[in-house]
């Protein structure tokens, strides 16, 4: 299994170490609850050094990346990050993924760690152009510093530019740790903050200045367990979970992303005709409202019929929302909201309804 | 970790304490810890009977569901009901307020079978 250089660190914190797409990563370190309530009261930092980066460079990186991911590359402007997805032929998802433009010719993908080099073979295979593609996964650390108090947090060990002025989905190449690192105000927790992209050798230092000069802000190392609550809880979706090769994008929730109009891409066709038959399912959310819970790969059904009518892809009872609560495919006819489900859970009928997403929105100062 | 003396354990990690010829039964300190914090009992009936090493409920902590598995084959008698408003006791109080169930028609062979507070560390190296 793989070790993110942070991995003594970590078992030094405490943290519980536990197996996660092919890498030993913290799941916890004081308590799921306790990480997650601080992320949104004060501010959390994550190893997520495990994630993939992925360079598009070249003249044509621009076109390569217009074809190989689905959202519109060319709408980019310098500084600015996109969420996109790589798609198979029949559309569904390679992988979910952020893309930042540092020039029209230079492009670096996030991408998630289990399909990192997946997606550098596949990007590699599909690539229509002379455009370079390079898996940089290796060479950095990441941390995300998470939270209302993130951005103060932050703000004063970075020099030579100011992240108060950076954007949500802009970043920045700037001085911290007397290292070139990149920050951009990005997260995956539904809370204001920033993903620092740093040298592998210096994560450590990166990591432990966060912590000391976070103590004044009431900084938490955080795990995986806290980061996938957070997620759940934002709805943002998960690869493997919401997302996969095996479900199209569309009935993930991701046509806010695909952008028909820009030119050809990988799984144009097979989505086009699809958007215009109307997807067979839909990616819901929805409350129980008898006790229980919904965990991933659980049956939905309506009550009073034994028909099967979607799955959960991700469960639980969440610590900001306080309810038992999930994502699912449900077959369109029965995705609107207020509709009576009822989750199958150990062979037991858990009634619930479905809801808008997301289940957690913060409040906008 | 504690583990109480007037307690027996079983290597599933749960603990039973008897009381007059009622045994109470509830996961111990490192099972709890190991599980991370918990947000859902799943009690089972009162009158439910169990066999020892079954699944006699469920426990979901955030991340997964977990079964607690008897101790003794025996008959449920009571389930912790505060367990449904605040599982957290089983994570803070797990061998007084996060008592899970209270067995009855337990034999007392069966009970002075399963370790000693002294062994179950030694099972776990602690």
């Amino acid at each position: 299994m793989k070790r993110t250089t942070l991995y003594d660190e970590h078992v030094r914190l405490g943290g519980k170490m536990v197996e996660f797409a092919g890498w030993e990563m913290p799941v916890q370190y004081s308590g799921v609850i306790a990480e997650h309530c601080n992320v949104r009261e004060r501010v959390g930092i994550f190893d997520v050094s495990h994630m993939g980066e992925i360079w598009v460079t070249g003249p044509e990186a621009q076109s390569a990346l217009d074809f190989l991911t689905c959202n519109k590359v060319a709408s980019l402007v310098d500084g600015k990050a996109q969420y996109s997805a790589l798609l198979n032929e029949k559309g569904g998802v390679i992988d979910d993924i952020i893309v930042y433009r540092f020039s029209s010719e230079r492009f670096l993908l996030c991408v998630n760690a289990s399909n990192a080099d997946a997606d550098f073979e596949w990007m590699k295979a599909k690539n229509p152009t002379s455009a370079v593609i390079t898996n940089a996964s290796a060479e950095y650390g990441q941390i995300a510093v998470q939270g209302p108090r993130a951005i103060e947090l932050v703000a004063p060990l970075v020099k030579g530019a100011d992240l108060l002025q950076v954007k949500p989905f802009h970043f920045i190449e700037a001085d911290l740790l007397g290292t070139r690192v990149i920050i951009a105000r990005t997260g995956y927790t539904g809370e204001d903050g920033v993903e620092i992209f740093i040298k592998q050798d210096r994560t450590l230092d990166l990591w432990r200045l966060l912590l000391e000069h976070g103590q004044s802000y009431g900084v938490l190392p955080c795990g995986l367990g806290a980061r996938d609550s957070l997620r759940l809880e934002a709805s943002y979706p998960l690869h493997g979970h919401e997302l996969s090769p095996d479900i199209s994008a569309l009935e993930s929730g991701l046509g806010w992303i695909i952008k028909f109009d820009k030119g050809d891409f990988i799984g144009r066709e097979v989505l086009l005709a699809e958007k215009e038959k109307g997807v067979a399912r839909k990616l819901v959310g929805f409350f129980l409202d008898d006790a229980g819970i919904a965990r991933q790969g659980d049956t939905l059904v309506i009550p009073g019929s034994s028909d099967t009518v979607g799955v959960v892809t991700s469960g639980t009872k969440t610590p900001t929302v306080q309810r038992a609560l999930g994502m699912a495919l449900l077959a369109t006819p029965y995705a609107a909201v207020d509709t009576q489900i009822a989750v199958v859970v150990r062979g037991r009928e858990i009634k619930g309804h479905v809801v808008s997403l997301p289940f957690y929105k913060r409040a906008k100062e | 970790m504690e583990f109480p003396q007037n307690c027996k354990y079983t290597k599933d990690h749960e603990w039973v304490r008897m009381e007059g010829d009622v045994a109470v039964v509830g996961i111990t300190e490192f099972a709890q810890a190991e599980l991370g914090d918990l947000v859902f009992v799943d009690l089972p009936a009162v009158g439910k009977a169990v066999t020892a090493h079954g699944t006699m409920c469920v426990v979901e902590s955030t991340k997964a569901a977990s079964d607690v598995y008897a101790p003794l084959t025996a008959t449920v008698a009571e389930a912790n009901q505060a367990l449904a408003a605040d599982p957290g006791l089983i994570n803070r109080t797990p061998y007084t307020d996060g008592w899970i169930v209270k067995l009855s028609g337990v034999s007392a062979d069966e009970v002075a079978g399963l370790m000693s507070a002294d062994e179950y560390r030694k099972l776990l190296g602690k």
